[in-house]
């Protein structure tokens, strides 16, 4: 087969499968073979593109246009004008003008974004090993092996290039792998059960760049010492478990998994666990508890998973977006990763934005860029005109920041120095109309919900916080508010994991910047 | 007990399911979302089932089961819609859909239709926040619900 003329990449992922994309996809092989340009054009999916809430998005290669909200009504005219003519249908392109690089395809969400997790996303065909070979996939690995570079190398280039864990927490990477116990059995375990409300970006990791966490796993393994790795992904989550169950299997077929990786004699595997819809699993030792086939109650620390984890045997535990950063610094070097970010956050981070900003998506950018920049440069604003109220930065688990708060750079220690949390990286956007009050209830009710039920703390404190509110809100003064504040900080002092120690920090932020609101607030009955 | 259930083909399955993670470690949760699969929820005669088969105390199995928000152990209707109540659903409206199907269905969260067709359950966020409000009837999403379209998506299910 020569090479093909033109590309056309169709996204495939939740969001425009139901927009009809499947069926977008087979009008255009109908459409190109119709026009007999079969031989020259190639159709092909991809993963996620990061444009969240356009319908179906194609982007057409070597020109790199492209098209929002196509339907199978438009698939004739992109054809006969574009393919053949030559002429982009101006009408939904989002770009004017040919665009050879993606990074100026005209999105605001793509453009000026300097992605290294997201690199592939979105250009690669998720499902062909062939394909993220062509775009750098396994280099790293090759690297390691062929210039045999030490685990403890590995390690040290990890810790020097000031890699910190993207679930939230923002510890060290490398540093954490260092105090993993030696011992024969170690796990590497990969926490993919992305359950905080508002974020979906390792989701897009893992529907369209999978071989990048699979090289990542298989480095991390190295560099501990685990021959097994687990990938723990949220039940939902059933395209992104299809797609890496496949990776998984063409890995293993290419000797890149298995007892002896592409020749040598370093093995490792990695298994799929699907989880169930539990939040407090993503607390680290409740996820392996889960693993373990059991209810997800977190575990007493100390002893830290590292030393006592799945199996009772040391276990690192890590983020999706954490492992999709491996690769790229053992081939780039921990030098080239700090060049982005900041002092002490090195490197970019993902976000999923969403809620009333004018166009919602998923943006990589460096650390430390501020809140406005995001909002108003990368997600296109308030939408409707409308001005800009507050944002809940890090899901449930997070704090509203208010618009003294936009120019605080988004990395873990100067929001934390505002009393925020980068956590996983969501940010719901919310604009002059949005209630504070009603917001904040909804997450204390999750809470409520998702309390696991383990520590007595968190099992009566959840609930009393909703009590509270809604006694606050329904006929009560402002000694509810006090009383609030109090049983949430009491919580944080006396839960035995993060789910309870975390309601203070939606709850604190809001009183802080809205105190008024509350004061102000009539009952609008919220039903449960 | 065992030889009268093997003969429903249900159980057979199952039963082939759990023969199937014999070497696996820690393969409870597994075999519970296949058994899910099978049974469509999880009765306690199931979960004795596979309490026996795979030699774990059924006060254990029962306590794994009721600890997930995706394991079942009432009956379902033909259809389960669940609702997202997100942040980010919460925020476009999702208090609206479930008000909306309370009209179109007459049952509330947790409720089953008396015609078995659908239930209504509630889940904390679908991971599809940027089409919020959703809803997800069995394995389909649906997103930017007004009335219109919930009421032109339940006519796709009602039969």
């Amino acid at each position: 087969m020569k090479p093909a003329r033109s590309l056309v990449l169709i996204e495939i992922e939740e969001d425009s499968l139901l927009a009809g994309a499947k069926a977008v996809e087979q009008a255009f092989s109908d459409a190109i073979k119709e026009q007999g340009l079969d031989q020259e054009v190639r159709v092909a999916e991809t993963g996620n593109l990061g444009i969240i809430g356009r319908g179906v998005v194609v982007v057409i290669y070597p020109e790199g246009t492209t098209y929002v909200g196509v339907t199978e009504a438009d698939v004739p005219e992109i054809v006969s004008e574009h393919l053949l003519k030559g002429r982009p249908v101006k009408r939904l392109q989002v770009c004017l003008g040919p665009c050879m690089d993606r990074e100026k395809a005209g999105i605001g969400l793509v453009r000026d974004q300097p992605r290294i997790v997201l690199k592939n996303c979105g250009i690669i065909d998720p499902e062909n090993l062939q394909e993220a070979i062509g775009v750098g996939a396994y280099q790293a690995l090759e690297r390691v092996l062929t210039e045999e570079i030490s685990p403890k190398s590995v390690i040290d280039e990890v810790i020097n290039s000031g890699l910190r864990g993207r679930g939230g927490a923002g510890f060290p990477t490398g540093k954490k792998w260092s105090f993993t116990a030696p011992g024969d059995e170690k796990y590497l375990v990969c926490n993919a059960d992305e359950g905080e409300p508002g974020t979906c970006k390792d989701r897009l990791i893992l529907e369209g760049d999978p071989h990048r966490l699979i090289e990542g796993m298989i480095l991390a393994g190295y560099a501990i010492g685990a021959k097994k790795g687990y990938i723990y992904i949220r039940g939902e989550y059933s395209l992104a478990i299809g797609r890496m169950e496949k990776a998984i299997e063409q890995a293993r077929a290419n000797d890149l998994l298995g007892e002896h990786i592409l020749g040598s004699d370093i093995a490792f595997d990695i298994e799929i666990k699907k989880g169930a819809g539990a939040y407090v699993c993503g607390e680290e030792t409740a996820l392996i508890e889960s693993i373990e086939g059991k209810r997800g109650y977190p575990r007493l620390k100390p002893p830290y998973p590292g030393q006592v984890g799945l199996r009772g045997k040391p276990t690192v535990v890590n983020n999706v977006e954490t492992l999709a950063n491996i690769a790229p610094i053992i081939l780039n070097g921990a030098e080239w990763f700090r060049s982005f970010g900041t002092e002490t956050c090195p490197g970019t981070k993902v976000y999923t934005i969403l809620g009333h900003a004018a166009t919602p998506g998923l943006i990589e950018v460096e650390m430390g860029t501020p809140l406005r920049e995001i909002i108003y440069k990368y997600a296109g604003g308030i939408r409707d005109g409308k001005g800009f109220k507050a944002a809940l930065i890090g899901g449930a688990a997070g704090a509203f920041v208010d618009e003294a708060g936009l120019d605080v750079g988004m990395d873990y220690d100067s929001l934390r120095d505002y009393s925020a949390v980068l956590g996983s990286g969501a940010i719901l956007v919310l604009d002059e109309d949005a209630s504070i009050v009603e917001l904040l209830r909804g997450i204390l009710n999750f809470f409520a919900h998702e309390s696991c039920g383990q520590c007595a703390t968190c099992r009566s404190g959840t609930g009393r916080l909703v009590d509270i509110l809604d006694r606050f809100c329904s006929d009560g003064n402002e000694d509810d508010l006090d009383l609030l504040l109090r049983v949430a900080r009491l919580m944080h002092e006396a839960s035995f994991c993060p789910l309870g120690q975390s309601p203070v920090l939606p709850i604190e932020s809001a009183l802080r910047a809205f105190k008024q609101e509350f004061l102000d607030y009539t009952d609008v009955s919220m039903p449960v | 007990m065992n030889d009268v259930q093997l003969k429903n083909p249900m159980y057979a399955e199952l039963d082939r399911v759990i023969d199937s993670y014999r070497d696996a470690k820690g393969p409870l949760i597994q075999v519970l979302h296949r058994a899910q699969e099978i049974f469509g929820y999880l009765p306690p005669e199931v979960q004795q089932f596979v309490s026996q088969r795979m030699g774990i105390p059924p006060s254990k199995v029962y306590g794994v089961v009721t600890f997930y928000n995706f394991f079942r152990t009432v009956p379902q209707g033909k259809h389960v819609i669940n609702v997202c109540l997100g942040t980010a659903c919460h925020v476009k409206g999702a208090d609206r859909v479930v008000e909306i199907l309370r009209e179109e269905l007459g049952i509330g969260i947790g409720q089953t239709t008396e015609d078995r067709q659908f239930t209504l359950s509630a889940v904390r966020c679908l991971g599809a926040c940027g089409l919020a409000p959703v809803m997800m009837i069995d394995e389909e999403v649906y997103g930017k619900l007004d009335r219109a379209k919930i009421k032109h998506v339940l006519q796709q299910y009602a039969s």
